[in-house]
């Protein structure tokens, strides 16, 4: 798997040689990976083995030791808040927690993105911003209550909408699915793909969640002690005989979702 | 974004989007990239056209070399304002990706534009006001109650008290604020003296700076200061660690373990406080008068013998321990208020702060209040 056929041509995030540590203890050791332009690409592992802090390093908000980091094909290792800007206006990102503004209304949270890097007219802004509250399919009133006020799966659907204001070209999603209710979950996965089938957006995202893996994500990456583990579909990772693979997709609810996958797709044969 | 060749060249190389008169008559022709960056420019565009009066309308959409959702939701909207003016619409020549995308948010952005909720009229905003103080009183009241029941449970089992957290507060709230009430009560101490020699050397009585600084330094001004600063640095403290605690739900975590958050957090803190503040004041008194003997040695050349003489008659027991008496008081005052200001905290960032200044603001406020009825009270006992 690790020596799947890497994609570069086309490639929207490129890792290559990245070494990350932090407070002493080594996270990442020599990771290389590629996001293909327009794929769901999923980083998947067990807690603590640094799947956030690469998405964090993708993101420019956090600097690896040494190794290359290009997102449009652009450094973004060592850049500076205001060199990255330009960069960070074409990408969207969408935190664990939401980290959606706690003072500000839903529709004020989106619109902040709007108001802050466009010059649009203070309707046009509004209206944005209500079309994106649609989109990720929140009821319209959600967007004049606060974050405070909405259920953590609403609180979700609200921060993919900020993170979609610009219309970014790339969406980093951080457990978009983590402490939802099946159906909440759900809605996520389908969500995300239809975002990614309509708008053509390229997507990475951490997740632990494995019926997104095997509904929504068209390749996974698997990190575990620093390196990366595997990379390919989840068929081709299914059938991989490395052990921590192995334990993480042949665990009892990886089975489950395993088999509900397969079940789905015998059923609607493509 | 949808445009391949676009996306590489970024957003501000593509060309720009604009709408222009079509070859047919009643028709937009729309060209360039409609997306969110070339949008401020486009919509009074869109908005200034001139749509002929009569007749079908078309909008040609076949030069549009890139779409977001913005563009589409500008476009979406420019066509369903024109249908709901009762004109046909006839839009053509969009590529099909870019047709999906409209269709897209046209079908999730029906109903999507909810008109914010009207603003309450004055009369109502006055009785949501009155009624939000009413509650307010009423909120501080029964915390008032609580914590006192509270204590009395404690001092019923001493063993529901914890020691740790009384020792912790002593020490950040006490022990740690004693440069800080030290230095500036020693400033204070120098400025009154200050102020005082000129006046006094002029009726040849310099030896009264000792009254002048002693009196005031030890019944009125230093457990004045002391209460103040400790309720800039340690009531607001109570107040922002509540709050956010409030927020993260930490609180509502410890009422499930059976822990009563008034047990843990505000017990600990008000006793702290009550014990800490005298002993705080009894050290500013110290420094102020050290700052006053410094002075009147430097301005009036007053031993520093003849004024601790002098000291000796000018205070007595009674104005030095009613100095005292006063700061357990002030003391349950900015702990309460600022415990009290930190339960009170709802779940945005934004309300921690807000609270933590409402704490300081009425805690300094109820300290001065408090310190003006113990003069009114004690001039009524000839004290």
């Amino acid at each position: 798997m690790s020596d799947a056929p890497e994609r570069t041509v086309d490639g929207v995030v490129e890792v290559r040689g990245l070494n990350t540590r932090l407070g002493g203890s080594v996270i990442h050791e020599d990771v290389s990976l590629t996001v293909v332009r327009g794929e769901i690409f999923a980083l998947v592992g067990a807690s603590g083995c640094g799947k956030s802090t690469l998405l964090r390093e993708a993101i420019a908000l956090l600097q690896p030791v040494s190794g290359s980091i290009k997102v449009f094909g652009q450094e973004v290792v060592g850049l500076s808040d205001e060199e990255a800007l330009p960069l960070r206006r074409r990408w969207g990102v969408m935190f664990e927690r939401g980290a959606l503004f706690s003072s500000l209304t839903v529709m004020e949270n989106v619109g902040v993105v709007l108001r802050e890097h466009t010059r649009l007219s203070r309707r046009l802004i509004d209206e944005n911003a209500a079309v994106k509250i649609a989109l990720t399919g929140l009821p319209p009133d959600a967007g004049h209550k606060y974050p405070n006020e909405l259920s953590g799966g609403m609180r979700k659907r609200a921060a993919l909408a900020r993170a979609l204001a610009l219309d970014p070209e790339l969406l980093f999603l951080d457990e978009p699915t983590a402490g939802l209710d099946p159906l909440s979950a759900s809605g996520i996965d389908e969500l995300v793909r239809q975002l990614r089938d309509a708008l053509g957006l390229s997507i990475m995202m951490v997740t632990h969640d494995l019926d997104l893996l095997w509904r929504g994500a068209d390749r996974v990456a698997v990190l575990g002690e620093g390196r990366i583990l595997g990379i390919g579909t989840m068929t081709e990772l299914a059938r991989s005989d490395h052990p921590l693979i192995r334990e993480y997709f042949y665990g009892p609810r990886g089975r489950a979702a395993r088999e509900q996958a397969w079940k789905r797709n015998s059923a609607t044969p493509q | 974004m949808l445009s391949g060749d676009s996306q590489k060249m970024g957003m501000l190389t593509e060309q720009a989007a604009d709408v222009s008169r079509g070859s047919a008559a009643g028709e937009m022709s729309c060209t360039g990239s409609w997306t969110v960056g070339g949008l401020a420019s486009l919509e009074p565009r869109v908005e200034a056209f001139a749509w002929p009066a009569e007749g079908e309308l078309a909008i040609d959409g076949s030069a549009i070399t890139a779409m977001d959702t913005s563009g589409a939701w500008l476009l979406h909207r420019t066509r369903s304002t024109l249908e709901l003016g009762g004109r046909s619409v006839r839009l053509h020549g969009l590529r099909a990706e870019f047709d999906a995308l409209l269709k897209l948010i046209a079908a999730r952005a029906a109903g999507a534009q909810v008109p914010s909720p009207p603003a309450p009229s004055a009369l109502a905003k006055l009785g949501e006001t009155a009624w939000i103080g009413l509650l307010r009183l009423w909120g501080m009241l029964s915390f008032l109650g609580e914590a006192a029941v509270a204590a009395l449970r404690s001092i019923a089992q001493p063993r529901r008290i914890r020691w740790q957290p009384i020792l912790h507060n002593l020490q950040t709230g006490g022990f740690e604020a004693l440069p800080i009430t030290g230095l500036l009560s020693f400033l204070l101490g120098i400025v009154i003296a200050y102020q005082g020699a000129e006046q006094l050397r002029r009726f040849g009585a310099n030896i009264y700076v000792a009254d002048l600084v002693g009196l005031s330094m030890v019944r009125e001004l230093s457990p004045l200061i002391t209460a103040i600063i400790v309720a800039g640095r340690s009531g607001s403290a109570y107040t922002a660690q509540i709050g956010t605690m409030k927020v993260t739900e930490e609180i509502d975590a410890l009422r499930t373990i059976g822990i009563p958050p008034l047990e843990l957090l505000v017990l600990p803190k008000a006793l702290a406080m009550i014990v800490a503040l005298p002993l705080l004041t009894v050290y500013t008194d110290v420094m102020g008068i050290l700052g006053g003997m410094v002075m009147a040695h430097a301005q009036l050349d007053l031993s520093y013998g003849t004024f601790l003489d002098r000291l000796d008659d000018a205070i007595t027991l009674r104005s030095y321990l009613i100095g005292i008496g006063k700061a357990p008081v002030f003391a349950a005052i900015i702990a309460l208020v600022g415990c009290y200001q930190g339960f009170q905290a709802t779940g945005s960032a934004d309300s921690v702060g807000r609270q933590t200044t409402t704490s300081v603001v009425q805690s300094i406020f109820l300290v001065i209040v408090a310190d003006a009825l113990f003069s009114v009270i004690f001039s009524w006992l000839h004290i």
